[in-house]
């Protein structure tokens, strides 16, 4: 693909513990074209906000990126020196957090944290980049700006620190945007503003986005490709109708069931049995298969990456055809 | 704001009255001062003038009325010794002390911060262990032997040091100043570590654990992420954060260096307020005794004050006076 914004090939990362070897992501290869939204879903622990942070470099120790690449328009990410990362951190690839209370510094006003933002990664005066800041938190619609810009966070709604943040990944009209579960902590009505605005702002800038998400729900409406992770690996991915009209892994499935909706009204949820696998000392094989129904002898190797049809992938010896009832 | 301020000045005034009656029954408790003044030779009739001029014939009830009468012009009293106010013989003594004091805070932050700052961002490294072990020692040796340790290092040893008194002054505002001249500085300098050592390590704990507390935090994750050098993320975003509670902590620290100066200056023979108080104590010169006691509480209200201030200044989420 010749517009692909961002391209990882087969990333590990893992985290040495006193007590084990933790491989948090451990060979996930997905890519993301300009103006795209890929939705990266998942439960909680299944690795997908450690590759998020892999991808901006910011993985702390004990943790640490392994093997595999990250290439970002061409450039090797993986490996490249920390000031030229930190040139393209903020600037070209932003990142948004999943709880906007804790993301912003509490004792800095809002235009402190989005100046030095600016002035970070460009060569203006302070004025030029408080217009500029203006401007992006008048963009992702906080009203009456110029005002705001002195607040201190604390001021803030949960809404509106989130689309502070927001506008500071926008500051620069990055080409890649992580959004870290960036709408989990907010209101519905909140979240769907947000995301009409994420989505407009994609499409405006042709920026690539990242949506890391646990909620299927969002990613259905938001997202043009979905990849879906489970324990550190991707298990099915795909544009987003045709991974969710046509599920493949029994994990997917399984989290398509999860979601309550209104044509199965009365009837029992569906669960997926079990719980997500300690990340320490994961058996080898398909981490999936003390849960799944399907499961064999076989998947006590690991599965390799299938293409079962045109721009899908899948890690599965028993895919599921039939559609979940 | 204005509101709160004075409601806080209420409060200093009932601290201060309730220090004065502990004070002044403590110190009658402690022995009669008529025993150590008046030379044990004289006659009835003379221990009884003295008694009378001391004041101390009367009852306690009205020796205190008097005092507090006294106290609200202005006048702690005479000294029974030096037949001076005693208000002005600790005036006279509170700029050496001062003096030291502000130079041991002070060294407390220009190093105690920094060294923290280090430890804590490189908590496993040789240096993070030995500021954590030193600090331990900071803490629990006694100022007095170290200072003696001083002394016998600096000045007997090596002869670098001066181990006594304040050396040469230059007055300014009609008041001796030591840390103008190079010889002052050469005396201060070791009664000001000896007195630093304790706040030293304490500001460095401080400071630690709060670069290791905060550095975990979301918000110094996003500060990386927005593309920031690590000396920005660390001396703006994480420092300012901390400095909430060292700024608490320095305040309070600074009344007990004042107080405490007490070891070091009598090591030092810094001619400080400590010393005149121990001098005090030895031959029960009450007014200044309870002088003495006055000047620091007044000291520490007025300290916590400045305190509650700062914390406004440090701490946008804290609003005096607010609705909160």
């Amino acid at each position: 693909m010749t517009d692909a914004t961002l391209v990882v090939t087969n990333l590990q990362t893992h985290f040495q513990m006193r007590n084990g070897v933790v491989r948090a992501v451990d060979g996930v290869s997905f890519e993301v074209r300009r103006g795209k939204i890929l939705g990266l879903v998942g439960e909680s622990g299944s690795g997908k906000s450690v590759t998020g942070f892999s991808i901006l470099g910011l993985v702390d120790p004990p943790g640490g990126i392994v093997g595999g690449s990250i290439k970002f328009l061409g450039r090797e990410l993986v490996g490249m020196a920390e000031p030229e990362l930190r040139g393209l951190r903020g600037n070209r690839i932003a990142m948004v957090f999943q709880d906007p209370m804790m993301t912003l510094n509490p004792v800095l006003r809002i235009d402190t944290q989005m100046i030095e933002t600016v002035r970070a990664h460009a060569d203006v005066s302070h004025a030029e980049a408080r217009t500029r800041s203006r401007d992006a938190l008048g963009l992702v619609g906080i009203p009456s700006p110029d005002e705001r810009l002195s607040s201190y966070p604390h001021q803030f709604s949960g809404g509106m620190r989130q689309r502070g943040a927001i506008a500071i990944a926008l500051l620069h009209q990055p080409d890649l945007i992580v959004a870290d579960e960036p709408t989990t902590a907010l209101d519905v009505t909140i979240q769907a503003q947000i995301l009409s605005e994420v989505q407009k702002l994609a499409a405006n800038f042709g920026t690539a986005l990242i949506w890391i998400t646990h909620d299927l729900s969002v990613v259905a409406g938001l997202a043009d490709d979905i990849a879906v992770m489970y324990a550190g690996r991707i298990v099915e991915s795909g544009s987003v109708e045709s991974v969710l009209d046509r599920p493949l892994h029994p994990y997917t499935h399984g989290l398509i069931g999860s979601v309550p909706s209104r044509n199965k009204r009365g009837s029992k949820l569906r669960q997926i049995p079990g719980m997500t696998p300690s990340m320490l000392g994961l058996p080898p094989g398909c981490a999936f298969r003390q849960r799944c129904e399907r499961a064999s002898e076989e998947c006590k190797v690991s599965p390799p990456i299938t293409h079962p049809a045109p721009e899908r992938t899948l890690r599965c010896f028993h895919p599921q055809l039939e559609l979940a009832a | 704001m204005t509101v709160w301020i004075f409601r806080r000045l209420i409060q200093a005034v009932f601290v201060m009255l309730a220090m004065t009656v502990i004070v002044f029954v403590g110190v009658n408790v402690i022995g009669d001062p008529v025993e150590i003044l008046i030379s044990p030779d004289a006659d009835q009739a003379e221990r009884i003038r003295a008694i009378a001029a001391l004041g101390l014939d009367k009852p306690l009830w009205e020796q205190y009325l008097r005092f507090l009468w006294g106290a609200v012009r202005g006048d702690l009293g005479r000294s029974f010794v030096f037949n001076e106010p005693a208000l002005q013989l600790i005036s006279q003594r509170m700029p050496a002390t001062l003096e030291l004091a502000v130079t041991a805070v002070l060294l407390a932050v220009v190093l105690g911060i920094p060294l923290g700052l280090l430890a804590g961002l490189y908590p496993h490294s040789l240096f993070g262990r030995l500021a954590m072990a030193g600090s331990i020692l900071g803490f629990s040796l006694p100022s007095f032997w170290v200072g003696l340790m001083f002394i016998m290092i600096f000045a007997v040893q090596l002869g670098w040091l001066p181990s006594t008194g304040r050396g040469a002054t230059v007055t300014v505002f009609g008041i001796p100043w030591s840390f103008l001249t190079r010889d002052g500085l050469a005396h201060m300098a070791m009664p000001a570590f000896n007195l630093a050592l304790g706040n030293i390590a304490l500001v460095l704990r401080l400071t630690r654990s709060g670069v290791r507390e905060n550095m975990p935090m979301d918000y110094v994750r996003f500060a990386r992420a927005k593309g920031l050098s690590p000396q920005r993320v660390v001396f703006v975003h994480v420092l300012k954060n901390i400095m909430i509670p060292v700024v608490t902590v320095l305040g309070l620290q600074f009344g007990s260096t004042v107080a405490f100066a007490v070891v070091t200056e009598s090591v030092f023979a810094w001619p400080g307020m400590g010393k005149l108080i121990i001098d005090s104590i030895n031959v029960l010169d009450r007014p200044v005794i309870v002088a003495y006691l006055m000047m620091i509480v007044l000291m520490f209200v007025t300290i916590n004050l400045i305190v509650d201030l700062l914390y406004t200044v440090l701490d946008p989420r804290v609003r005096i006076g607010g609705a909160e």
